[in-house]
């Protein structure tokens, strides 16, 4: 286990997060009322999680923290099988026990 | 069965949302346990997920907080990670947006993947429905969901100080988001903005503060939306052709 993270930080990351959250959640629902978005701001905000999700976890497979950031062959291809098969199935159900499977292997022979 | 009160559409939401606790229970027991990884007191993670409710800005905070990044790179990635949301909001808007401020508030706090992807195709297949029982179906997908999430957290955490580092939990992360961005990827478009996003985001871990989460994020959208963009008026070229 890590060191406990400093309760300032912490609480701050909390609130910050709810609070901006809500706001995020709640701008168009509840200030816009029934006025459309601009389509260039749509067009953007439909890449949102196709973008910064695969961009965050790029590094952590590049750079496995199991293994103390030292790039590994089983690692990449563990994650590889699970992203083509959520791909190709669409499922994430499948994709998830998958991701499991993988992990177990890695948590066995690696 | 067909919608005809409000109590009925509750319900309808209820069972067509509860599947979705396979997906939000692992997610919820995984943020336990790698926030009390973290070094977070069972109510720290609980409140963590009561307050925010949205498991992927949860996840990005929680493994920046990590690395040492300062706390207004932390806020605006894992904020950034939710901009999804803001659209959720933005598309329910012409169904709920008659709706009471107290009501709106409160589907504002419970727009999350799951309940969004349920209602907008419900609302969309039958226009018929009043605003009471859209707002009955958008409080039913979350009658499993949101209570999943809450208690998941609170198992996880409670479990994960348990947990001894050598089984790598850490690697379940990355594996977890990889199982759900999968199944979103289905236009082209949203191919080249997950693509222009990693190949971005391996250089760019050479930023400091791990601002390159963020400009990798910003690359991947801006690729997509021209990449949308491009995909259109092709297809109208030809139309006209």
């Amino acid at each position: 286990m890590t060191q406990a993270p400093d309760p300032t930080l912490l609480w701050t990351i909390i609130i910050g997060l709810a609070v901006g959250s809500f706001a995020l959640r709640f701008a168009f629902i509840g200030l816009m009322g029934g006025r459309t978005m601009p389509a260039w701001l749509m067009r953007h905000l439909r890449y949102t999680a196709v973008a910064i999700i695969p961009a965050l976890v790029a590094p952590l497979v590049a750079w496995p923290t199991p293994t103390g950031g030292t790039p590994s062959l089983p690692h990449v291809a563990v994650a590889v099988a699970v992203f083509a098969l959520g791909y190709l199935t669409r499922n994430v159900l499948i994709a998830m026990g998958a991701g499991a499977c993988g992990f177990l292997l890695l948590f066995l022979f690696h | 069965m067909a919608i005809t009160t409000t109590k009925s559409a509750f319900w309808k939401g209820f069972r067509d949302g509860a599947p979705f606790l396979l997906v939000s229970g692992p997610f919820g027991l995984l943020f336990g346990v790698l926030a009390a990884e973290a070094g977070l007191i069972v109510p720290e993670a609980l409140v963590f997920s009561l307050s925010v409710f949205a498991g992927s800005a949860q996840f990005t905070a929680l493994q920046l907080m990590q690395e040492n990044t300062p706390t207004l790179i932390i806020l605006v990635s894992a904020l950034a990670v939710n901009l999804r949301v803001a659209m959720y909001s933005a598309s329910l808007t012409p169904y709920l947006g008659e709706a009471p401020l107290w009501q709106r508030a409160c589907a504002a706090y419970l727009t999350v993947d799951q309940s969004y992807a349920l209602s907008i195709v419900q609302f969309e297949n039958n226009p018929q429905m009043t605003l009471s029982q859209r707002l009955a179906y958008f409080f039913g997908t979350n009658g499993c969901v949101a209570p999943g999430w809450m208690a998941a957290t609170f198992i996880g955490a409670l479990l994960g100080a348990q947990v001894p580092d050598s089984w790598g939990l850490d690697f379940v992360l990355p594996l977890a988001f990889l199982a759900m961005v999968g199944p979103m990827l289905r236009t082209p478009a949203h191919v080249v903005a997950c693509f222009a996003a990693v190949a971005t985001a391996l250089p760019a871990t050479a930023l400091p503060y791990n601002l390159g989460l963020i400009v990798a994020g910003m690359v991947g959208m801006m690729a997509g939306a021209q990449a949308e963009l491009w995909i259109e008026q092709r297809k109208t070229g030809k139309d006209a052709a």
